[in-house]
């Protein structure tokens, strides 16, 4: 999504100055051609086919008919797909903030010039390097209250002690944030240490001069310079909820029951397993308009005002 | 699970590095029997096809979604392998309509398969009255499996029918053994529940419901009554049963933890594995008054093609897959029961010669929810039966509703 947006606007600009000064622009505009054509075909090709898709009634294999909105009627009245959205959302909230917030935290606390920094920065960004799967089954194994942790702290002389999120429908949306944001927040880290690494220290300087606590300084200096790395982190954490499925499949396969269900899975689920073509293109379809509709308005701020302004 | 991922890039590459030109008796064989046992199994087809001169192209696909989207993708863009594997039942239907598939028709008069194989199985490969995969095995699904131990201790028999299952279980959690282990996944928890629809409601129930989609099926009292049997049985399985893997769940039985298991045939493959013997450690019985068998199993589809030599190696595999003793010898591998009814299977475990008594008479041949239902509708009712079994506060009738409504949106 990012890289589409970005490059589109640029390309635009080359060709622009190519028609000035074609010796330098030509090429540079050719070597863009197959990546633009790559999009527009492929991307733009499919999402329009899967549109059309969600609009007929077909099962295992494509078919042109036309049923209206019928697939539509369906997904809304489903008991699934609204459990689904309701958790993407859910696991949206919880896990960016989750990880801006701890990411934002680890990068400071590394920023102290603490010893031993290199390998700290390793162990935090490690679990970025494991897949979703990896990190769904070692979850699944940690929070299984009969394998995991309720077991250890049972066995070690708490017979009391309860965690069984894993196994409870109503918590269970919980334990897949949990292990989503151990994931995310090494990476969060590294973007936010980038820019805190980029802050100038004389600022520091003068805010201890000035008598400002250091979580003054942090929240009301820091933060508003690292605004750039923010969005950044948060555009790379979006895509990752949008496309949440790998970690739900590898650690509750959306049970208990069907409490961790999510639109991802909804729309895999059906178009291979259920053969039921058009059901899942309508969720898929329906995932498109969530996205565009939380992305249009910032596309809009972020470039078309922008570039109106200075124009 | 780790194969989800690697999967579609392994598929991939084989797709790549197998579309060189047919020879003679060359068959490119498209499956997902990567187990253990299962790839051993699958090796006895391989070896008597490379007895009978051929190369044995083994094109093995983890994961029975992926290798059967692998297989229809290929036969759609009409690069098809020579064989490739699919389950019993309405998954090829739609390419039996679009015309990819052989029919196999003189194969099947030749060798007499409408005489030697249960019906359900035959009747599963048929369209239009003519036959379009070779069936290569039979599977139960709704096996009991048992620790004969942990029963005799208590001085317990198995039971026979559900609402004595529910006494017994009762019996066992009070000796602190876990009564019923259950891999608390959707698709394990509807093969359960079909298992008690089976074995309570009867076979006429379980047809009505998979089958013709019959609301009033659905509202009747024999349906009704068996889900309250199947929500009761929520108080028999452990807390840690959601998300289990249906083979961590026999494990508890093997290991004496629990006493109870209900899965299909495949499941002997664990007992096999860590060494226990059919009939000794654990047992095997059917639960329900009907006694009835659900049964599936896998069956090999021709994609069509004018190509003589693929042709000719189609038949060829053909014979091979129906062959005695590959059949016997498949089978005992794979923990399933031959699909001829004509063998001897003497030297088969306890087990797969009781199925093998069971299915001598037709009326215990009970067709499984993939022969039946279209993958649409299963699904559905896997939504519905997860839902209920995991919400302790559901009401039957509640269940009922769902189930009447995944009806009329399957249409």
């Amino acid at each position: 999504m990012n890289s589409i947006s970005i490059q589109a606007p640029r390309a635009g600009v080359l060709v622009r100055r190519g028609r000035r000064r074609v010796g330098r622009g030509l090429p540079a505009a050719l070597a863009l051609l197959p990546t633009a054509l790559v999009v527009l075909v492929v991307y733009v090709g499919c999402m329009l086919w899967t549109v059309r898709l969600s609009f007929t009634g077909s099962t295992l294999l494509p078919r042109y008919d036309w049923v209206g909105f019928a697939q539509y009627v369906r997904l809304f009245a489903n008991d699934r797909f609204l459990t689904s959205a309701g958790n993407i959302v859910i696991f949206g909230i919880l896990f960016i903030t989750g990880c801006l917030i701890l990411g934002f935290l680890l990068a400071v606390f590394i920023d102290q010039n603490v010893r031993g920094e290199g390998v700290l920065r390793t162990i935090f960004l490690y679990p970025y390097a494991m897949s979703f799967i990896v990190t769904g089954v070692a979850w699944q194994w940690f929070l299984n209250p009969g394998l995991g942790l309720q077991k250890l702290m049972r066995d070690t002389g708490f017979p009391g002690f309860t965690f069984d999120w894993l196994v409870n429908p109503d918590m269970a949306i919980y334990t897949i944030v949990i292990a989503g944001i151990w994931h995310g927040a090494g990476l969060t880290m590294a973007i936010l240490l980038a820019g805190l690494r980029g802050v100038d220290s004389d600022l520091w300087k003068a805010a201890r001069v000035d008598g400002v606590p250091a979580w003054r300084y942090y929240l009301s200096v820091v933060l508003p310079l690292l605004r750039p790395m923010v969005v950044t982190a948060t555009v790379l954490l979006a895509t990752g909820v949008v496309k949440l499925y790998d970690l739900v499949v590898a650690m509750t396969l959306g049970g208990p029951g069907i409490s961790t269900e999510v639109p991802a899975k909804f729309v895999m689920d059906h178009l291979f397993e259920r053969n039921n073509i058009g059901l899942g293109t309508a969720a898929a379809t329906i995932m498109l308009i969530a996205v565009v509709s939380i992305l249009a308005p910032w596309v809009y701020a972020r470039y078309v005002r922008e570039e109106g302004g200075r124009v | 699970m780790l194969s989800r991922t690697c999967v579609p890039v392994l598929a991939l590459a084989l797709v790549w590095s197998t579309g060189a030109a047919a020879q003679q008796y060359k068959a490119e064989v498209l499956h997902w029997w990567t187990s253990a046992g299962e790839s051993a199994a699958v090796k006895v087809f391989a070896d008597a096809f490379a007895k009978a001169g051929g190369t044995w192209v083994d094109n093995a696909i983890a994961g029975g979604i992926n290798a059967r989207a692998a297989a229809i993708n290929r036969m759609v863009g009409g690069n098809p392998p020579t064989m490739a594997q699919f389950n019993t039942g309405k998954q090829f239907d739609e390419l039996v309509s679009n015309e990819l598939l052989r029919d196999v028709d003189a194969q099947a008069q030749a060798g007499k398969w409408r005489d030697l194989m249960p019906k359900a199985i035959v009747e599963a490969i048929t369209r239009d009255g003519k036959a379009y995969a070779v069936p290569v095995n039979v599977h139960g699904q709704n096996w009991l499996f048992y620790n004969t131990k942990i029963f005799a201790d208590a001085g317990l028999d198995p039971p026979r029918t559900f609402p004595e299952l529910l006494e017994t279980g009762e019996k066992l959690k009070a000796r602190g053994v876990i009564p019923l282990a259950l891999g608390g996944q959707p698709n394990w928890e509807h093969n359960l529940f079909r298992a008690v629809l089976v074995g309570q409601a009867g076979a006429d129930v379980f047809r009505g419901v998979y089958g013709t989609r019959d609301p009033a099926v659905a509202k009747g009292a024999r349906f009704k009554e068996a889900a309250e049997i199947f929500g009761r049985m929520r108080a028999l399985v452990d807390p840690g049963s959601p998300g289990r893997n249906w083979n961590d769940a026999a494990s508890l039985v093997i290991t004496n933890k629990a006493a109870m298991h209900f899965n299909g045939d495949w499941a002997k493959g664990e007992f096999v594995a860590a060494g226990q013997t059919a009939g000794k450690e654990y047992g095997c019985t059917i639960v329900g008054e009907s006694g009835g068998l659900v049964i599936g199993g896998d069956v090999f589809v021709f994609p069509a093609t004018g190509d003589k030599a693929v042709l000719a190696a189609q038949d060829r595999l053909a014979g091979i897959l129906l062959d005695p003793d590959a059949q016997i010898e498949f089978s005992k591998r794979k923990g399933s029961i031959p699909v001829r009814m004509d063998l001897d299977v003497s030297s088969m475990d306890a087990c797969a010669r009781k199925a093998h008594d069971v299915l001598r008479d037709p009326a215990n041949q009970i067709e499984a929810m993939e022969l039946l239902s279209i993958p649409n509708f299963s699904g559905a009712m896997q939504d519905a039966v997860t839902q209920y079994w995991n919400t302790p506060g559901m009401p039957a009738e509640a269940f009922v509703d769902k189930v009447v409504a995944a009806m009329r949106d399957a249409g």
